[in-house]
């Protein structure tokens, strides 16, 4: 019963991540139908953003000396990470994504894997293709309840991820730039008539996404120890199929989704094997896309002529 | 029809004319373009080549071999040569990639030249980079890749390390003589024939003796999360676990178990040997144990100079991996040496007959299977570092 509850454990926490990936998918598509194919690679600068702000910060990217980096200095990690990366994101849009925005729908679909494929060998370039370890902006504190080996990691990697969430989700129903984004994912001639800045929610789009993958990047590093340049292809993917499976458009539905994956693989590699870890998601995807198209939550829009 | 005909005849003529005019290029600019007679007159060098990963996550496998093949080399240019003849290095990156490996002996061979063929560490590449190697007739020398398949690919394919039943027997006897370990687990990576070879011969030496294995575990190369498994491990109650990965993994993986609270040593193979197993594993990794192929501090007199030169060159400790690249290039001087002959097929004659070379990693005779027979080291890691415990003999 403990191995199951571990496991349960281990896949909500690898779950908060997809979600976090996931949103950043979500409310791209549901604002430009476009699949944005390079945010796994977003998610992967992410990650190296925050570990060169810790190294200057002065935690050493190899052995984490056990001694207590304050939370305050990890806070401004992730903050700097998250920024730095939302620049990218904009930049992305910008360059990549603007100029083919009245394209047909696969001209922007094919740029966000030139997009894509781009970021992961210039990282190889830059980062070096070597994994590194990543360095401990938390200190591990281990902890035993009931037999399940809980982390303080663990816990801040769901905390972080359901506040991030969270405040999405006030952002988007609560704020005026949040209802130019809806008002956009619902009809974006009618946006524009009424005085919304298209450019502008499209940017914010882009750079809440990026920051929110950097997010997942940090924590993603912090839980897998090691990162790499091209960690954001499957983990992109996998948070591409959560977004899909919540119902794509939707954030309650990338949460649903991200954790639902996280747990579907987590217990696959347990007890079936691990072989089939990452078959398992692509199952998931193939099974709702024949079952419910729309996703979970996803709701049908009629389409008007 | 002729006309088609005629045009392919210029064609090839004029193709002839430029290999002509390069091979005349060549002799004045000093490095061969086209070398198309190695053993002829106009070849004043022996042109070696090497593929390894030099990037990707077994990078430091294809570093560490191509300094220490380097070093060789400079060392006897140095001396005069081979049969007076200078010897080049040329070394192609396979990213770790099968395709990739055979794409780089296919060039090392058609484009560069090259009459016999180095590399690579990974058993899964050199079976890949192999089959070219035996395709084209050109022999190939494994510095240390273990699994026994290697050099089955035919009559063209030698190597200068101990096989995998061999290692993973040593592995199984010193967990059970001196750890006196009765329960281990097994964690393999599915995606690598070193890994599976490895894990199928210790498990054949634990069991054989009476030991159990309560469970068995598996994960992909390139995989960053071994929680599932580490936590499936932990509730079968072992007193060990034999991770016969690459460093890459299994840094990680000690990580995990420390981590979900499996206090058992990790044991493993020569794919720990690299620096970064350290840097990603850390404290992780105390009281875990490999088996390898050389010690740097237990050095004999003969590979102390290695290890000396090693560092004065690159500033760094050699690992096993080096030792061997550097065999592997000092077998293959031996064998031009001892025929007087630089044809691929004359090299492939006399590194069959290669007998009792002092190596710097140990004494190898290549034997009937283009193996060699070679002793083995167990290492075990304290305070962050790999320290020679006991040397085992075939």
């Amino acid at each position: 019963m403990s191995e199951f509850l571990q496991q349960v454990v281990n896949g909500l926490s690898l779950g908060s991540i997809y979600a976090l990936i996931a949103l950043g998918y979500t409310m791209v598509y549901g604002i430009l139908k476009l699949i944005n194919f390079a945010h796994g690679e977003v998610f992967m600068v992410g990650a190296y953003a925050g570990y060169y702000s810790a190294g200057w910060l002065g935690v050493n990217g190899y052995e984490a000396s056990g001694a207590g980096f304050p939370l305050l200095l990890a806070l401004v990690v992730l903050c700097f990470a998250m920024g730095s990366v939302a620049l990218l994101g904009v930049t992305i849009e910008a360059l990549a994504y603007r100029p083919v925005r009245s394209a047909p729908r696969l001209t922007p679909l094919i740029t966000a894997i030139g997009v894509s494929l781009f970021l992961q060998n210039a990282a190889m370039l830059v980062f070096s293709p070597n994994p590194r370890r990543y360095p401990a902006i938390l200190s591990e504190v281990r902890f035993e309840v009931g037999g399940v080996i809980l982390t303080n990691i663990k816990l801040a990697i769901f905390g972080v991820a359901m506040v991030l969430m969270l405040g999405l989700y006030l952002l988007v129903h609560r704020t005026w730039t949040g209802r130019a984004m809806r008002a956009l994912s619902m009809n974006a001639d009618a946006a524009r008539l009424m005085g919304i800045d298209v450019n502008a929610t499209i940017r914010a789009t882009f750079a809440i996404g990026s920051a929110l993958a950097a997010a997942g990047g940090i924590l993603f590093g912090l839980d897998q120890i090691t990162i790499n340049p091209l960690m954001g292809v499957l983990t992109g993917l996998k948070a591409f199929v959560a977004a899909v499976l919540g119902g794509i458009g939707n954030i309650p539905g990338a949460l649903i989704g991200g954790l639902l994956i996280g747990l579907a693989e987590q217990l696959t590699a347990g007890y079936l094997s691990p072989d089939y870890r990452d078959a398992i998601t692509f199952v998931i995807l193939i099974l709702m896309l024949l079952v419910k198209p729309e996703g979970l939550l996803g709701i049908v829009r009629q389409e008007k002529v | 029809m002729t006309s088609g005909l005629s045009r392919r005849f210029l064609l090839l003529a004029a193709l002839a004319g430029i290999a002509g005019f390069g091979c005349k290029d060549s002799k004045s600019s000093g490095s061969s373009g086209s070398a198309s007679t190695p053993n002829g007159p106009a070849s004043s060098e022996i042109v070696v080549g090497h593929y390894g990963s030099l990037t990707g996550n077994t990078a430091h496998f294809g570093q560490d071999t191509d300094k220490a093949i380097r070093l060789a080399i400079d060392e006897v240019n140095a001396a005069g040569g081979v049969l007076g003849k200078k010897v080049r290095l040329v070394t192609l990156d396979d990213r770790g990639d099968s395709a990739e490996a055979a794409n780089a002996v296919t060039r090392l061979i058609d484009v560069e030249k090259a009459v016999t063929i180095i590399g690579e560490v990974a058993s899964s590449l050199s079976l890949a980079g192999g089959r070219v190697a035996q395709r084209r007739q050109v022999p190939m020398i494994s510095p240390s890749s273990t699994n026994p398949k290697v050099t089955q690919v035919g009559d063209y394919i030698f190597r200068v390390c101990f096989l995998d039943p061999f290692q993973g027997k040593v592995m199984a006897d010193f967990a059970q003589d001196t750890l006196k370990f009765k329960r281990v687990a097994i964690l393999r990576d599915v995606k690598n024939d070193y890994s599976i070879g490895l894990a199928d011969a210790f498990k054949a030496a634990f069991t054989a003796r009476g030991g159990t294995i309560p469970v068995e575990q598996s994960y992909s190369a390139g995989d960053t999360d071994f929680s599932a498994q580490i936590t499936a491990i932990k509730s079968a109650d072992v007193q060990g676990l034999y991770v016969p990965g690459y460093y890459s993994e299994v840094g990680t993986i000690a990580r995990t178990a420390q981590r979900l609270g499996l206090k058992v040593p990790l044991m493993g193979g020569d794919g720990w040997d690299a620096p970064d197993l350290f840097k990603i594993g850390g404290d992780a990794l105390n009281g875990s144990f490999y088996s390898n192929h050389f010690a740097p501090d237990a050095a004999t007199a003969k590979s102390q100079k290695f290890v000396s030169d090693f560092k004065a060159k690159y500033g760094q400790e050699p690992t096993g991996l080096g030792a061997l690249g550097y065999d592997a290039a000092g077998v293959l001087f031996e064998a031009i040496r001892a025929s007087g002959k630089t044809d691929p097929a004359g090299i492939r004659e006399a590194l069959t007959h290669v007998k009792n070379f002092e190596g710097v990693s140990g004494t190898i005779t290549i034997n009937a299977n283009r193996d060699a027979d070679k002793s083995a080291v167990i290492v075990a890691i304290e305070g962050g570092k790999g320290k020679y415990r006991a040397t085992v003999a075939p």
